[in-house]
């Protein structure tokens, strides 16, 4: 009888290796909260990579791959967390996700690693997720704020900019980024009149505006959230006339701060995390054809999170996340044919033939240990009241 | 030259943003001041309904927008607010006569009106999200600037710039006018002395044959009133948001309470002593001393910093209670 036990379940067990399955992924995101006008983006970015994977039939003898979004409202860590178990009960194993720093250190600390759930975050950048006990669970298709921070001094000295005053949202986003940025730019021989925080969702912000004013600088840092916050300093910043240069990183640049600014901060700089490359026009023609907007924050971020974490289970020919994560630098690294957007299927046939590959994909994929992209980015500057590219950085 | 660069350092900064915040954080403490002594009771609604009257003038704004009505350089919104008002009235009244009007007659303890008036905040922050959205609004289609920084400094040729943006000069106006006819009215009409003789003294009123439900009706469209001009002026002047209502119901009930609960002169007081402390404590005075004379060196000559603007209207708040628990403006306590 024990035998015959012992035997059905390793026949099981060899069954749900081999055959096909149907692969839940969990897009876990802040629908909801002080991103939510990027969100829908990010979520169809990943999608559009699911789609592509699960309709070619070539991952795992013909395994289909079914999405389910999940709302980590961005800035309640126990909300993120209850959304993220109710997608584990739902029998999701990977994610992608989360949205902001501070959720998804807690999604990863509560849910993912006592679970055995594989994270790839398309936007937390903050620092401390660098160093974090993941038990090799988490990755991020998005650099870390360390070197935002640097490429920010870098832009600003090269505007001839020698003095800035911080303004950060206060989290730990806004904290880690901020604090990198200083670091940075105090090293490159700037000056930074003070860096004080800001609290999102605020009545008024014009005790704020007036200290940064009086501290002065050549520039605004607006380390914040551009549906927060953010943009209540800024704001208060142009009527006042404190400052007329801005410097913007991701957490601003959309399409919201420039309808809402237009020619008011012209000549400002924007940072964010993109690249340029065959990869990045793949992407586009890709996302224009699925009928979102590419050039949204973190939509090719997240088209690449969903695509490394399938290819990572074509390579470790299991859907188990334990097998899967030590695949994911593999995938995504030199050496092995390189792989673009709308390539999946051909990613995953040579995976299937034994052949190494190096996902390339819409961000110009790098990981660097502990498994974080290296990081390229995009340098935008306001002119006409439009978000116009001025390079990569 | 110095001086002058100094005042309007000053001006631009500090004296203009917290008069403006201070007008806004009066009307709505005006609001909550107004229940508290007629109705006796703590109204945690308030801000919501705040954000309910700022939703409806929106809806009035646009219906008036998109039939081609333009008071230029005023906002639109303007003409809108009876319409946000009426709409908001009918909201209280109707909440009065389905929530409050049962404990009333019960003669519940102020703290179950409280706890009920916690209840109707929600169920009003789901009725305005439902109705306008979760998102940032902002409907102010008039001028912008009363005076800009930059032909401010054309015209007098100072470094520093000054900054008047015609949604705080409307707020400062409109408090003005609505403050003189909240006074005119409690203290000259024979409704507004009704009005005062019930919150004085309940039974002694009802004996001199003064009708209960008649002023508590018009205490409710008073206030409404009141929530509405206040939130609508605050969604000129910042942008609307319905979050953000919930966010400055703490604010309110601090100058309330500073300036004495149920003293409507205090309510004022209490809502420009709030707003001037957040900015003038946690200004940094660097630059006017500067400008005055003074070697300063690196020190910035900030008190605190702005982290902890909230903590200074709480600490305001405690020696209060502590010194004065009826506050600056001798209010009641029941």
């Amino acid at each position: 009888m024990k035998r015959l036990l012992l035997a059905s379940a390793a026949t099981a067990l060899l069954a749900g290796a081999a055959g096909a399955e149907d692969v839940k992924l969990g897009l876990h995101l802040g629908f909801t909260g002080p991103l939510e006008s990027m969100a829908p983006n990010i979520a169809a970015g990943a999608e559009a990579a699911a789609k592509e994977v699960s309709d070619s039939g070539k991952l795992m003898d013909g395994s289909t791959v079914t999405t389910s979004r999940s709302d980590t409202t961005c800035t309640d860590a126990a909300a993120s967390v209850a959304a993220a178990e109710r997608q584990i009960a739902d029998g999701v194993k990977v994610l992608v996700g989360g949205q902001c720093s501070g959720e998804t250190i807690a999604t990863l600390e509560r849910v993912a690693i006592p679970n055995g759930v594989m994270m790839i975050s398309p936007s937390a950048t903050s620092p401390a997720l660098s160093t974090i006990e993941d038990q090799g669970l988490f990755f991020r298709a998005a650099p870390s704020d360390a070197r935002q921070g640097e490429v920010m001094a870098e832009l600003a000295k090269a505007q001839g900019i020698e003095s800035v005053a911080i303004t950060y949202t206060n989290n730990d986003y806004g904290k880690g980024l901020a604090d990198s940025f200083q670091a940075a730019f105090e090293a490159a021989g700037g000056t930074v009149t003070t860096s004080a925080a800001h609290d999102d969702g605020k009545a008024d912000y014009s005790a704020e505006v007036a200290a940064l004013a009086a501290a002065g600088g050549d520039a605004l840092a607006v380390v914040g959230y551009v549906d927060q916050g953010g943009s209540g300093v800024t704001q208060g910043a142009l009527d006042t006339g404190a400052f007329e240069k801005f410097i913007f990183p991701d957490g601003m640049i959309g399409e919201a701060l420039v309808s809402r600014f237009g020619t008011g901060i012209e000549g400002s700089i924007g940072i964010n995390p993109a690249a340029e490359g065959d990869g990045r026009a793949k992407f586009e023609e890709l996302a224009a054809a699925a009928g979102f907007d590419p050039s949204s924050p973190y939509s090719a971020e997240a088209y690449d999170a969903a695509a490394l974490i399938l290819l990572s289970m074509q390579a470790a020919k299991s859907s188990d996340p334990a097998a899967a994560k030590d695949k994911v630098m593999e995938v995504a690294n030199a050496p092995g044919e390189q792989i673009l957007p709308g390539e999946l299927a051909k990613g995953l046939e040579l995976l299937a033939a034994g052949t190494d590959i190096d996902y390339v994909g819409a961000s110009s994929v790098e990981l660097v240990e502990p498994g974080e992209s290296a990081g390229s980015f995009r340098e935008t500057t306001i002119k006409d009241g439009k978000l116009e590219v001025v390079g990569f950085h | 030259m110095d001086i002058l660069n100094a005042l309007v350092a000053f001006l631009n900064f500090v004296f203009i943003p917290a008069a403006a915040y201070g007008a806004q954080l009066a009307l709505g403490a005006l609001g909550v001041t107004l229940i508290y002594g007629i109705l006796r009771f703590s109204n945690f609604a308030h801000g919501d309904t705040m954000a309910f009257g700022a939703a409806m003038t929106i809806f009035a704004t646009w219906a008036l927008q998109a039939i081609g009505v333009s008071i230029y350089p005023l906002p639109t919104a303007l003409l809108a607010l009876p319409f946000g008002i009426a709409a908001t009235a009918l909201l209280a009244l109707g909440t009065d006569r389905v929530v409050y009007r049962y404990y009333r007659q019960k003669k519940s303890d102020p703290i179950i009106l409280v706890m009920a008036s916690v209840g109707v905040m929600f169920i009003m922050n789901g009725l305005t999200r439902v109705l306008i959205g979760v998102d940032e609004i902002r409907f102010d289609d008039g001028a912008r600037f009363v005076i800009d920084v930059r032909s401010f400094r054309e015209w007098t040729g100072l470094t520093e710039g000054l900054a008047l943006r015609t949604t705080q000069l409307i707020t400062l106006v409109v408090a003005v006018l609505v403050v003189w006819a909240l006074f005119w009215f409690l203290n000259r009409t024979r409704s507004g002395k009704a009005m005062r003789a019930y919150s004085d003294n309940e039974d002694l009123a009802l004996l001199s044959g003064i009708d209960p439900e008649r002023v508590v009706r018009m205490t409710w469209i008073i206030a409404a009133a009141l929530a509405t001009i206040a939130g609508a002026l605050y969604g000129l002047d910042k942008a609307f948001k319905p979050f953000n209502y919930f966010q400055i119901l703490l604010p309110i009930f601090a100058a309330a309470i500073v300036g004495g609960l149920g003293s409507p002169i205090g309510a004022i007081a209490g809502g420009f002593i709030v707003a001037f402390s957040e900015v003038a404590i946690t200004y940094p005075w660097k630059k006017v001393a500067e400008y005055l004379g003074f070697d300063t060196g690196s020190a910035m000559l900030q008190l605190m910093s702005t982290e902890y603007k909230f903590a200074v209207s709480f600490v305001i708040l405690i020696v209060v209670l502590l010194f004065r628990p009826t506050g600056l403006f001798r209010g009641k306590a029941y």
